[in-house]
C-alpha cells in the first residue's frame, strides 16, 4: 500500500517537474523570437521543411474528408429534400471543426514527430550541447525559428484542407450526386459567417499550431540522449499532441458556440 | 596565475558522487591531461568548466571569472574564447564541413564572405582538411570528423580548448595525426589544452602534466615522467594496464565459493 503511494507520489511529481520544464522552455523559446526578425532565413528554412512538406498529406486528407463528408451529408439531406444546404453542412463543418482539428492532427504526426526526432537526434548527436560551447543558444538557433515556423503554418494548413475540402464536397455533390451548383455556393457564402465561423476556425488553428510546435520541441529538446529515448519522445509527441488537440478542440468550442 | 582554477569540486548524480573535494589548477599554454578509468566523470569535468553544469559545491575559474556566478550573456562571451573538441565531433549534420567551419564566424561575426572563406581554408589546412570542404558531415571517416571539429574549435582564435577523449576509436594513423595536431596547435597557437582521455600513452606524451583522477578524487598529479616513477599501486596498474590489482577485476560482492553454494537460490 505504502509503496503505491509512494510510487504515486513519485509520478505527480515528475509529472509537474515535467511540466514546469516544458513551461520555462517556452518562456526561453518565447524570448528567442524577437531577434528572429533580424534572421528571417532561418525561419524560411523551417517554413519549408515544417509547412511546404506538409500541404501534400494535408491536400490530399482535405480532399478525401471533403468528398466524404458529402457524400454521408447528401443521403441525411436529401431525405428531407434539403440536398441544396449541401454547401453549408460541408463548409460549417470544415471551417469550424473538421479542418482545424485534422489538419493539426496530421500536421502532429508529419511535422511534429519530425521535429522531435531531430531535435532529439541534435541533442543525443552532441550538436546542441557543442552549440553551447560554440556560445550559440541552442534555444535561440534551433528551436525559436522551428516554433515560429510551426505556429505561422498550421493556420495556413488548415485553410488548404477546408478550401480543398469543400472543391473535394463539391466534385462529390455536384459531379456525382447533381446537386445543384448555384444552391451550393450561394447558400454556402450566405450562411457562413465570417466572424462566428471562419475567425473562430483560424482561432482554433493557431492554438493547436502553438500547441503542437510546443509539445513537439520540447519532447525532442528533453529526450533522452539514446535512440531509444528520442524513439519514445517522437511517439509521446504525437500521442500528447492528439490528447491537447481534442481536449482544446471541446473547449474553444464550448467557449466559441456554447451560446448559440 | 593559472588559467583555470578548480576548488574543492563537489558534484552528484543522484546519490552517486561523481566528485568529492577535487582541486585542479590549469596552467597557461601547457597541455594537461586529466586520466582516469571509465565513469570517473571526466567528460562531466569539461561540462562544469564550460558552464553547461553546476557543480553542488565548490568554485571553479577561468583566466579569473568564477564561470558558475556570470550572468547568461558574460558566460557566452566567456564560451567563445573556449573552444570545446566532443568526442563525436558534435558536427552539425545537415551542413557541409566548410559550413561547419564557418557556424562560429558566421555567428559571432560580421566578416564578409570572402574573408570567412579565407579563415576558414586557412583553419581546414591545418588540419589537413582543405579539399575536402564540400562533404557533408556523413561522408567523413571518425578521424576525419574530429580534424573538422578541431579546425571548427580553432575558428574563433580561443585561448583555450578543452578534448573530451581525442583518441577514442581511432585506428593508429589517424591517432598519430590527432597527437600531432594537438601538440602542434597548441605550440602554434599560444593555446591552453586539456586533454581528458584515458589513452595512457597518447596522453602522457603529448601532456605536460597529469592528473590521475578516481572515486571522485584526485589519486595522483605530476608530470608524465613523475607518475610512471610513482610508488602507488594504483598509479602502476592504471598506467601499465594490469587487470588486477588495488581496482579489482571482480566486482565486488559475496564470495565466489559462497555464492556457488548458497542453497537459498536454489529453486
Amino acid at each position: 500500500m505504502i509503496g503505491i503511494i509512494r510510487s504515486l507520489g513519485r509520478w505527480g511529481l515528475d509529472t509537474f517537474e515535467r511540466l514546469g520544464r516544458g513551461h520555462l522552455f517556452l518562456v526561453q523559446m518565447l524570448a528567442g523570437i524577437p531577434g528572429l526578425f533580424l534572421r528571417f532565413s532561418l525561419v524560411i528554412q523551417q517554413l519549408f521543411s515544417v509547412g511546404v512538406l506538409s500541404v501534400m498529406i494535408i491536400a490530399v486528407s482535405g480532399l478525401f474528408v471533403g468528398m466524404v463528408l458529402s457524400l454521408q451529408g447528401y443521403y441525411v439531406l436529401v431525405d428531407f429534400g434539403a440536398e441544396e444546404s449541401l454547401g453549408v453542412m460541408v463548409s460549417l463543418s470544415l471551417v469550424r471543426e473538421l479542418g482545424p482539428v485534422v489538419s493539426a492532427l496530421l500536421f502532429a504526426g508529419r511535422a511534429g514527430s519530425a521535429l522531435t526526432a531531430e531535435v532529439g537526434l541534435m541533442k543525443s548527436t552532441e550538436q546542441l550541447s557543442g552549440m553551447e560551447m560554440m556560445a550559440v543558444d541552442p534555444i535561440r538557433r534551433v528551436i525559436a525559428p522551428r516554433f515560429l515556423a510551426g505556429f505561422i503554418s498550421m493556420p495556413l494548413l488548415a485553410a488548404i484542407f477546408s478550401a480543398v475540402g469543400i472543391i473535394g464536397a463539391f466534385i462529390v455533390g455536384h459531379g456525382l450526386l447533381g446537386v445543384d451548383d448555384g444552391a451550393f455556393w450561394s447558400q454556402m457564402q450566405v450562411k457562413t459567417d465570417w466572424y462566428d465561423d471562419i475567425l473562430n476556425g483560424v482561432i482554433k488553428s493557431v492554438v493547436f499550431g502553438f500547441v503542437v510546435t510546443w509539445i513537439a520541441l520540447y519532447e525532442g529538446y528533453d529526450a533522452l540522449p539514446t535512440s531509444e529515448g528520442v524513439g519514445r519522445a517522437t511517439t509521446r509527441t504525437v500521442v500528447h499532441s492528439a490528447f491537447a488537440i481534442l481536449g482544446l478542440d471541446f473547449v474553444l468550442t464550448a467557449l466559441m458556440f456554447g451560446e448559440d | 596565475m593559472p588559467l583555470i582554477k578548480i576548488r574543492d569540486l563537489h558534484f552528484y548524480r543522484g546519490d552517486r558522487a561523481i566528485f568529492e573535494g577535487v582541486n585542479i589548477d590549469i596552467h597557461r599554454g601547457k597541455i594537461t591531461a586529466i586520466m582516469g578509468p571509465s565513469g570517473t566523470g571526466k567528460t562531466t569535468l569539461l561540462r562544469l568548466i564550460g558552464g553547461q553544469l553546476h557543480p553542488h559545491q565548490g568554485t571553479i575559474e577561468v583566466d579569473g571569472q568564477d564561470v558558475h556566478k556570470l550572468s547568461h550573456r558574460k558566460l557566452y562571451e566567456l564560451r567563445k574564447r573556449m573552444g570545446m573538441l566532443f568526442q563525436s565531433g558534435a558536427l552539425l549534420t545537415d551542413i557541409s564541413v566548410f559550413d561547419n567551419v564557418a557556424f562560429p564566424l558566421r555567428e559571432h561575426t560580421d566578416l564578409p564572405e570572402s574573408m570567412i572563406r579565407d579563415l576558414v581554408l586557412m583553419k581546414l589546412q591545418a588540419v589537413g582538411l582543405r579539399c575536402a570542404r564540400d562533404l557533408m558531415p556523413s561522408e567523413l571517416s571518425g578521424g576525419m570528423a574530429r580534424r573538422v571539429a578541431l579546425a571548427r574549435a580553432v575558428t574563433l582564435d580561443p585561448m583555450m580548448i578543452m578534448y573530451d577523449e581525442p583518441f577514442t576509436g581511432q585506428d593508429p594513423i589517424s591517432m598519430g595525426t590527432l597527437v600531432n595536431l594537438i601538440h602542434r596547435m597548441n605550440e602554434a597557437m599560444g593555446l591552453t589544452s586539456i586533454v581528458v582521455s584515458h589513452d595512457v600513452e597518447e596522453a602522457t606524451e603529448i601532456a605536460d602534466y597529469v592528473y590521475l583522477l578516481s572515486g571522485g578524487k584526485v589519486i595522483e598529479q605530476g608530470s608524465p615522467v613523475e607518475l610512471k616513477r610513482s610508488t602507488s599501486q594504483w598509479v602502476q596498474q592504471f598506467m601499465q594496464g594490469l587487470p588486477d590489482g588495488p581496482v579489482p577485476f571482480h566486482y565486488p560482492g559475496v564470495d565466489f565459493k559462497e555464492d556457488m553454494l548458497n542453497p537459498e537460490v536454489l529453486p
